[in-house]
């Protein structure tokens, strides 16, 4: 079996606003082995990125760790000075891919700059080698090696989010996480960008947490998935599983609103009203104002994750 | 068939691209964008007609055309029979508006942050006089709010857009459109920004809106799955032409472009068991520029049936190969 890269568990981060605190990520629990995918989806502010962003040891401020703990290659992150992070953690053994990245590239310097710097003043490269990584990994996920000497503005858009990739992968690390990675990128782009994402997987047995908020993106890719639901995971289980046999009412409503290419479908389902407010997030199940299944008990106490079935959790009164 | 509605002929608009102080000091030419370069279609009353291609296509210069926040370079619009582009007086225009509203990609974007949901929605009406006194305007905005469910209207008129969540953004949108009963529709990108289940809850409006009311639609997305759920028609552009056209299943069933089939292999679907297969994509490299169209078929360096001597030399014309199922490429059939 394979080795497990990454074990989080009773994971909890809050931004502490001057509104209130903001529980984004709230008691997560999971676990990833080498060469798998994990899809995370989840509606607009459910604690996606939040959750990315943690997992690197750097939730953004006003966000604190407040419990729980995060094991990459079985050594412990959480508590880590930000230095030791810096040095030895974040890029080497688990880096990002950012939300909106490739639009962040700065304009005024050569690709090949901005790829090298963190190696030359982080890593305490020297700039030959910097060099020579940089276009090694720029020739992995398929672009001319020339291009560490182009600005940004000379490249598309598909070989910006390449070169965005290459730099994730840099440092060789264990685990990457991307988020909505293809989302930005016209149809053809994305899935001639999710298919260079399956050979790497597959090629350097990279271990991924994939996030978007596209199911139909997400089923390209991951072999588990975890559907998140206001700083919560509420389901979690191989990738069959999720969709074809659905147990949270959250899934299944998120399931039945994509519209299919080839099948006919009569009505598109939704969820009405939007996930909660996460300083005062409902009591009980935080799905019940908004679930046509809500009883009595859902509104009162919270059901935790239960397994349903071999490595499929969720957590709902109903199972 | 009855009349179309609209009736888009040879529609064309170039840009001029912006040149630098030496290249017109050389004399150098003035370049232009081509966004929009030959497009021909009809739609029907009560159908939406998807307009459907990559970014840049010239899919929003197409809708922002018909509404009139641009003039055609060359090409005619009809609208029920009169001809558009000869409205030039305000008075013209206005009444011209007053049938054909559009819809925005961005519902963050297209309300104005500092008028109240009963002025965003009072706006239209005092553009066009209608409504006499503010009790009948205000009837008038909360018959449009409930229209769009935007419910009990008198929770939501005294607020500010950034009070409303996405989805009751683009319901107000949509709701500010419908507030004038037009007749035409252009949708540009109308759910792109939205969460799944908020664009399944704005289709299922528009559907219902169609059902109910006789709405006709140009529906303008790059995601084709929407486009067969709401269609009738898809028209799939590339560089500024249509290069597919026809009833939306067969588009999706039975393409007949290589570009189509392309779009169509590319469209990511919630299958995970094909997760480990690299997915086969019939179709090189990226869009090029729209400043510097290829000779011959437009697609060609982008083609992967492509032929020397004929697709890179000889344009090919939209060709209605089936009843009813156009398409521009000289090998249809053929590959
Ligand atoms: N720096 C911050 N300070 C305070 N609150 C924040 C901060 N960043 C995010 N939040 C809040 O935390 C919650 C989760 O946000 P997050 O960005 O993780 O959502 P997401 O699931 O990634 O959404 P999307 O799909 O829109 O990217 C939201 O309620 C958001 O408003
Ligand atoms: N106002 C404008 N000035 C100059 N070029 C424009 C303008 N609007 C659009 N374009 C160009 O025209 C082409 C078509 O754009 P657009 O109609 O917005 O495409 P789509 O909606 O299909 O993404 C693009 O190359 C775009 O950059
Ligand atoms: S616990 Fe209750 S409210 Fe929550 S998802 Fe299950 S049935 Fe719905
Ligand atoms: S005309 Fe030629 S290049 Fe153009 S789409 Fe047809 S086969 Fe391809
Ligand atoms: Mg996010
Ligand atoms: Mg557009």
């Amino acid at each position: 079996m394979a080795k497990t890269v990454l074990e989080v568990k009773n994971l909890k981060m809050y931004y502490f606003t001057n509104k209130g605190v903001v529980k984004a990520v709230d008691d997560v629990s999971f676990d990833l082995k080498k060469g798998e995918v994990m899809g995370l989806a989840g509606e607009s502010g459910c604690g996606k990125s939040s959750l990315g962003f943690t997992l690197l040891g750097m939730p953004t401020p006003p966000g604190k760790i407040v419990d729980g703990s995060i094991k990459v290659d079985g050594r412990e992150i959480v508590g880590l000075p930000d230095d030791v992070l810096r040095k030895e953690v974040r890029w080497e053994k688990i880096s990002m891919i950012f939300q909106g990245a490739m639009n962040a590239l700065n304009p005024v310097f050569t690709v090949g700059y901005q790829m090298t710097e963190p190696l030359i003043y982080h890593k305490g490269m020297k700039q030959e080698e910097a060099l020579d990584r940089a276009q090694k990994y720029l020739e992995l996920v398929g672009l001319d090696p020339e291009v560490v000497y182009r600005y940004p503005h000379e490249l598309s858009g598909g070989m910006k989010q390449r070169v965005i990739i290459a730099m994730a992968l840099l440092m060789e690390p264990s685990v990457v996480i991307a988020d909505e990675p293809t989302t930005a990128l016209d149809v053809v782009v994305q899935a001639q960008i999710i298919n260079l994402m399956k050979r790497l997987k597959k090629e350097l047995g990279l271990s991924m947490i994939f996030i978007t908020h596209d199911l139909s993106i997400l089923a390209e890719i991951s072999d588990k998935v975890a559907i998140m639901y206001a700083g919560k995971i509420v389901e979690i289980g191989d990738s069959e599983k999720i969709y074809y046999e659905p147990a949270h009412p959250y899934t299944q409503k998120l399931l039945a609103a994509i519209p299919r290419l080839h099948e006919d479908v009569e009505k598109l389902e939704f969820i009405p009203g939007q996930p909660p407010n996460l300083i005062n997030p409902p009591k009980g199940c935080r799905f019940h104002p908004r679930c046509p299944y809500a009883m009595d008990v859902c509104r009162e106490q919270e059901p935790e994750l239960k397994e349903i079935d071999k490595d499929h959790y969720a957590a709902c009164w109903l199972l | 068939m009855a009349e179309p509605i609209l009736k888009v002929e040879n529609l064309k608009k170039y840009f001029p691209l912006k040149r630098g102080l030496l290249a017109s000091l050389r004399g150098e030419p003035e370049r232009f964008v081509h966004a929009v370069d030959g497009v021909n279609f009809e739609i029907y009353k009560q159908q939406v007609f998807a307009l459907v291609g990559e970014s840049g296509c010239g899919k929003s210069t197409t809708g922002r055309l018909i509404v009139k926040l641009l003039e055609p370079t060359d090409g005619k619009i009809y609208l029920e029979g009169q001809d558009v582009t000869e409205v030039r007086t305000k008075e013209e225009v206005l009444a011209y508006r007053r049938k054909v509203q559009m819809i925005f990609q961005d519902p963050f974007a297209s309300l104005n942050p500092r008028f109240r949901i009963f002025d965003v929605l009072e706006e239209p009406l005092l553009i066009h006089g209608i409504g006499e006194t503010r009790a009948e305007r205000e009837e008038l905005i909360y018959k449009a709010l409930e229209m769009v469910k935007v419910t009990p209207p008198e929770d939501y008129v005294s607020r500010f857009p950034h009070m409303l969540s996405g989805g009751q953004r683009q319901r107000v949108a949509i709701a500010r459109a419908l507030i004038l009963n037009p007749t035409f529709i252009v949708a540009d990108e109308p759910v792109s920004m939205l969460d799944v289940s908020i664009r399944a809850e704005i289709l299922e409006l528009m559907k219902d809106l169609k059902d109910r009311m006789g709405v006709t639609y140009l529906y303008i997305t790059h995601d084709l799955s929407t486009a067969r759920y709401f269609a009738d028609w898809i028209a799939v552009m590339y560089l500024g032409r249509i290069v597919e056209m026809g009833p939306a299943k067969r588009i999706i069933d039975n393409p007949l472009h290589p570009y189509t089939r392309a779009l169509l292999a590319a469209v990511p679907e919630p299958k995970p068991e094909r997760r480990n297969v690299i997915k086969e994509l019939p179709i090189r490299g990226e869009v090029p520029s729209a400043v510097e169209i290829p000779p011959g078929c437009r697609f060609h360096p982008r083609c992967i049936y492509a032929q020397k001597g004929l697709c890179d030399v000889e344009q090919p014309k939209l060709v209605e190969y089936e009843h009813n199922h156009w398409a521009e490429c000289h090998l249809v059939g053929k590959f």
